[in-house]
């Protein structure tokens, strides 16, 4: 009997999973941003002296999980599973980290919302009794993006205004069933929710409705309101979606304009550094969760959180071919209190 | 004057395509085959030519007189050859830009790396 299942879609831990350690390493880019002060390592060159941007991206995933695992006071062998994922064909940012690492590893396709749902399997594993240290981990590369999603950087395209920025970046979280928190304490996984929109330019107005549907069901099962958390922040739903989440939210009774945020929104000064409609990819709600979030939940600024990232689902293949974009957003609930 | 002629009608053929980027959700892919393929109707028509003679290199620099001369190469090889004249005209015609195109587009590829956006 699932008997740590509530409502339609929502597990409730009983013994909640703690963050012990995180880590985030981001690119020049984000290393000039609103929250710069907030992330571990700022990369100066975003390839890092590796020959090719896939490369980079790997090489950040593998330092930004072996800081986490240093961090903790761990090593490789304290760790019982590794699961991550990232943006690439064949995720091979996060097998190729796995490859150096030799820690018994689950690849996940999760595209942007891969943090959460990292967060939220690693967090099952946990409370099931399966494991007792794992590590979530995700990232993303402007530059191999851009060449797996849109063109490469060769082409020289020009960007849609309601075009996002790709964060080039990792974040890790080592959960434990140990600890003194933040833990995790509920976890609400998202359904499919496609609306129709093709336009892979305009990635917010397709999540947007996954998000509001994982919300709204967080807030059936669980029977909080948006007012028992301090922050409610989505993953990469950027100026656009966001203004769609409130806007449908609203007509469903729920207010969030006191205390809702995009992860994608805060990273970067859209007006300073021309990122259009704000930020996007893996990396955005990881660098986002394991940096800003993390800390100021440490310092007790922040006491409930609810973290809840966003994927589109689609490939550019199967989007030239007419097909609209599938949306996904996983919830995990983050609480500096075990219940 | 020469200059001035050649920078408007070059300018705004491209500011045509500005618009139809931003106005639409063609791609720049869509465009440049587009208009290659707008430059063959207007040369095989003989609408282009005037306009050649006009503006110069800024009408046969855009892609659309790209286009116009694969018309008139085919028109010509149809007229010397005959039928194989048609199918071998316009790139006998065409023959230095795209031999330049794939030339330099190497050498630039050799010289220069890609570089993030910022």
């Amino acid at each position: 009997m699932a008997i740590k299942k509530i409502g339609a879609q929502t597990v409730k831990f009983q013994n909640p999973p703690s963050i012990i350690s995180t880590y985030t390493i981001v690119g020049p880019k984000e290393g000039e941003g609103p929250l710069k002060d907030y992330f571990d390592y700022i990369l100066e060159d975003d390839t890092w002296g590796q020959k090719s941007f896939e490369k980079a991206e790997a090489k950040i995933q593998e330092e930004t999980i072996k800081a986490a695992i240093t961090n903790g006071n761990l090593t490789n062998q304290d760790i019982d599973y590794l699961i991550s994922g990232d943006l690439l064909n064949q995720i091979v940012s996060s097998t190729y980290t796995a490859r150096q690492l030799s820690i018994p590893y689950f690849g996940l396709y999760g595209a942007c919302s891969t943090m959460t749902e990292s967060l939220s399997l690693g967090a099952m594993l946990i409370d099931g009794g399966f494991a007792d240290k794992v590590v979530c981990a995700t990232s993303s590369h402007f530059s191999s993006a851009e060449r797996q999603f849109r063109f490469p950087l060769e082409y020289g395209n020009q960007r849609n205004f309601s075009a996002q920025w790709t964060v080039t970046g990792a974040g890790a979280t080592i959960l434990s069933s140990t600890g003194n928190g933040p833990y995790i304490t509920y976890v609400t996984t998202g359904k499919i929710v496609d609306k129709g929109i093709k336009d892979a330019s305009n990635m917010g107005a397709a999540m947007a409705p996954a998000a509001v549907d994982t919300l709204i069901t967080h807030f059936k099962d669980t029977g909080f309101s948006p007012s028992d958390y301090d922050l409610i922040i989505t993953g990469d739903l950027g100026k656009v979606g966001k203004a769609i989440v409130l806007d449908l939210m609203k007509k469903e009774g729920y207010d969030l304009s006191n205390n809702y945020t995009d992860c994608g929104v805060e990273i970067y000064d859209t007006e300073k550094q021309d990122t259009h409609a704000g930020g996007s990819g893996c990396a955005c709600s990881a660098v986002v969760f394991n940096g800003y979030i993390y800390k100021e939940m440490k310092k007790g600024n922040l006491k409930r959180v609810l973290l809840i990232a966003t994927g589109a689902l689609h490939s550019t293949t199967i989007n030239q071919q007419g097909e609209s974009i599938p949306g996904i957003a996983h919830a995990v609930t983050i609480d500096i209190n075990k219940d | 004057m020469d200059y001035i002629k050649a920078f408007v009608v070059g300018g705004l053929i491209c500011v045509i395509g500005q618009i139809i980027l931003d106005s639409t959700k063609l791609t720049p892919a869509h465009i440049l085959v587009s208009f290659l393929t707008a430059g063959v109707i207007l040369g095989g028509i003989g609408v282009y030519e005037p306009l050649v003679k006009f503006a110069g290199a800024g009408a046969t620099v855009p892609i659309v007189g790209f286009g116009y001369a694969l018309a008139k190469g085919a028109i010509e090889g149809a007229k010397t050859n005959g039928v194989l004249g048609a199918f071998t005209g316009g790139i006998t015609a065409t023959a230095g830009g795209i031999a330049a195109a794939v030339i330099f587009g190497y050498i630039m590829s050799l010289v220069f790396k890609p570089k993030t956006k910022s």
